[in-house]
């Protein structure tokens, strides 16, 4: 609201667009989940779509979501671009973390099916003698 | 936002309002970011523990039930109720954070009791699928469901799925509170008297971000 120091009477003439926008902001977001659960549906039934594909959709979709709410909703969209950035840079920690503790989680899997015991037979020939560096 | 701003704005020298927010305003951003952090690093531990996982439970043999509808399987369609009903009260906040602005006492209470209702009939959800999941022998320390490999789950999922939507049911009570002593205020027409709605707008980001949340559990727990 970069207007906001001007009279009272000037935003009551904004009424109609502005609960116009809240209702579109509505609408996508139910849009957008309808088709979420659509898409799932569809991969439940028909196999539609692989794993891989689905999950990254899903997340492009939850982050258009987000968007959504944080800029409309919760007005962001519309404040001054410092706020802006006070908010929302030192949230691009998450790309780090995320990259970093997944990676790390897929690791440990990748041990674990490696260094159960007894499983694959070439594992407990050679890793003891790699293993050590 | 009545924060009559002065012409002359001294942006960085501990002028009035650098940001064109008032203080609390501002604040509550700051709090909703840690809070931010706080929900994202249950959710990447969630998902560390998933990803170092050889196999995990699938959520549309867990969630599947739908009250009144017995054994009938039907993956995804409670939980989409919920969501709806959160964005549905998200929207009557705005709304209400709108008649604030233009003053209508009438119209801000109005809606302040939608979400109100709003955010009691999730809960009332969330009760109810969390009474049938314990009913079916979930519950932190226990698991019942297998993954989908076949082999016996380790209670990693259960335990992740009670903590984070606890946390998020317990951030939404708290939401709930929030508003009924602002629409008590509102009734009372503190408000009025004060000149401005902001304390309105204040609990409204709060109450967005419980939505913006449960954006992010719904798809973790529900979608993924």
């Amino acid at each position: 609201m970069e207007h906001t120091h001007t009279a009272a009477g000037h935003e009551s003439a904004h009424t109609d667009s502005s609960t116009k926008s809240i209702w579109r902001t509505f609408w996508i977001l139910l849009c957008i989940t309808l088709v979420e659960v659509g898409l799932a549906f569809l991969h439940l039934e028909y196999g539609f779509l692989p794993r891989v594909l689905l999950n990254a959709i899903f997340i492009g979709l939850t982050l258009v979501k987000a968007f959504y709410i944080v800029a409309e909703f919760m007005h962001l969209g519309h404040e001054i671009k410092n706020l802006i950035m006070t908010v929302l840079v030192p949230l691009l920690l998450f790309v780090w973390f995320i990259i970093a503790f997944l990676y790390e989680g897929d690791s440990w899997k990748n041990m674990r099916k490696d260094l159960r015991p007894g499983t694959p037979v070439e594992v407990q020939k050679v890793a003891p003698a790699e293993k050590h560096h | 936002m009545d924060t009559a701003v002065t012409a002359k704005k001294k942006w960085w020298a501990g002028g009035y309002s650098p940001f064109n927010v008032s203080y609390g305003k501002l604040m509550m951003w700051y709090f909703l970011m840690s809070d931010a952090f706080t929900f994202g690093a249950l959710l990447i531990a969630y998902g560390t523990i998933r990803f170092s996982s050889t196999s995990w439970p699938d959520p549309n043999e867990v969630f599947k039930s739908f009250p009144g509808m017995g054994h009938a399987e039907l993956p995804l369609m409670f939980v989409s109720l919920m969501t709806f009903i959160l964005i549905m009260s998200s929207v009557t906040m705005v709304l209400a954070v709108h008649a604030g602005h233009m003053r209508d006492r009438k119209a801000v209470a109005k809606w302040l009791m939608w979400t109100i209702v709003g955010g009691i009939a999730f809960l009332s959800c969330q009760a109810w699928e969390w009474t049938h999941l314990f009913h079916e022998g979930a519950w932190w320390g226990r698991n019942p469901f297998h993954n989908v490999d076949g082999t016996a789950a380790s209670t990693n999922f259960t335990n992740f799925f009670f903590t984070i939507t606890g946390f998020h049911g317990l951030h939404v009570t708290s939401g709930v509170v929030l508003n009924i002593v602002i629409l008590a205020n509102v009734l009372k027409g503190t408000y009025d008297q004060r000149g401005h709605y902001e304390m309105v707008e204040k609990v409204g980001l709060y109450w967005h971000f419980v939505d913006l949340v449960w954006v992010f559990v719904f798809t973790c727990f529900y979608l993924l």
